[in-house]
């Protein structure tokens, strides 16, 4: 499958997405700058961590506005798999791609940490190839992740099941204490109403390899790509396994802000 | 024209900034203090457009930009015609 990686100025998880992508997951990858108009042809999107636009305004404000999100917009509306990542979700939110906004973390602390995530709903593109009820240890990196949605809205999600992640502990067990941020309903992810876009504050790309303590991430990254081939058909499927690249250095950024 | 929006928090919104701000003035002896809110000021300098453009203008973009409407209110001034 081809995945791209968009790169808005402050994004500061592109390279370790693009790794984890190409290197960990051999799958093609590009990177998408923000001023383009063309998705190159990918099969799913994502909107990496950092702080696009230096989360003046508000954390993803800003970054809705460029060019490429008005590609990313239509890709979505079409079904196209998207996948935003702390600061990509943050994106998500303000795009109105996904329901709801981040506050400030309730201990109002920038938090830099591993944390637990239950995957409360595995029956989508996202999270297919883990359990539901399965434990995931992934890193966060954010001020602001404290997702909050009006009472009504939070019902929707939960009644059409689009809370796919919840912070709980090292057991799976829910408590305020293992709701870092503060999170309404201890949401870390949710997905849209069709299905194809998902946002979550954890950091998959970051737990995706034994040396960096955790390989939980790579249960998202294998549910999307899994995901796309059965969509694909399996006449492809061989062809998109085959491509197995060697680790690579990554192609420098060009591009003017 | 000078235009100043203000942005804030609604009040169905916990905003654990303001209330940190309070706890603050609490522990400096301001016990009156009962609440605080905190928001943003923007102010807006305008040219080439009347009064009429302006108050159509002003709510849309602090409704489309400057304030997230599922987590803010805002309301606006105009400091000089």
């Amino acid at each position: 499958m081809k995945f791209g990686v968009v790169v808005f100025p402050g994004s500061n998880c592109d390279y370790d997405t693009f790794h984890v992508l190409q290197n960990v997951m051999g799958q093609e990858t590009v990177f998408l700058w923000h001023k383009e108009h063309n998705l190159q042809g990918v099969d799913c999107v994502v909107l990496p961590g950092g702080f696009s636009y230096g989360d003046y305004l508000r954390s993803g404000a800003i970054a809705r506005f460029s060019p490429i999100m008005r590609e990313v917009k239509k890709f979505a509306d079409s079904g196209g798999l998207v996948l935003g990542i702390c600061n990509g979700f943050q994106i998500l939110l303000e795009a109105g791609l996904l329901p709801g906004a981040m506050l400030r973390n309730k201990n109002l602390k920038f938090l830099c940490q591993q944390v637990y995530i239950r995957i409360e709903n595995n029956r989508t593109a996202f999270s297919n190839a883990g359990r539901r009820g399965q434990v995931l240890k992934i890193p966060i990196a954010h001020f602001d992740g404290n997702y909050y949605a009006p009472p009504e809205l939070l019902s929707d999600l939960e009644k059409n099941r689009q809370i796919v992640f919840r912070y709980c502990d090292q057991n799976g067990k829910l408590s305020q204490e293992a709701n870092v941020n503060g999170s309404v309903n201890n949401i870390a992810g949710l997905i849209n109403r069709q299905g194809n876009v998902l946002g979550m504050m954890p950091h998959p790309e970051r737990a995706s390899e034994k040396i960096l303590g955790s390989e939980d991430g790579k249960i998202i990254f294998r549910s999307m790509i899994d995901y796309l081939e059965k969509k694909k058909g399996s006449g492809k499927k061989k062809a998109v396994r085959a491509f197995r690249p060697a680790v690579s250095p990554l192609p420098p950024l060009i591009g003017t802000f | 024209m000078k235009v100043r929006i203000l942005v804030s928090l609604k009040e169905s919104v916990l905003d654990p900034q303001g209330q940190t701000v309070r706890n603050a003035l609490h522990t400096l002896g301001y016990l009156q203090v009962k609440d605080v809110r905190q928001g943003k000021v923007f102010e807006i300098e305008l040219e080439g457009l009347s009064r009429a453009e302006a108050e159509k203008m002003i709510p849309e973009i602090a409704d489309r930009v400057l304030a997230n409407p599922i987590i803010e209110k805002f309301s606006w001034e105009v400091l000089e015609a």
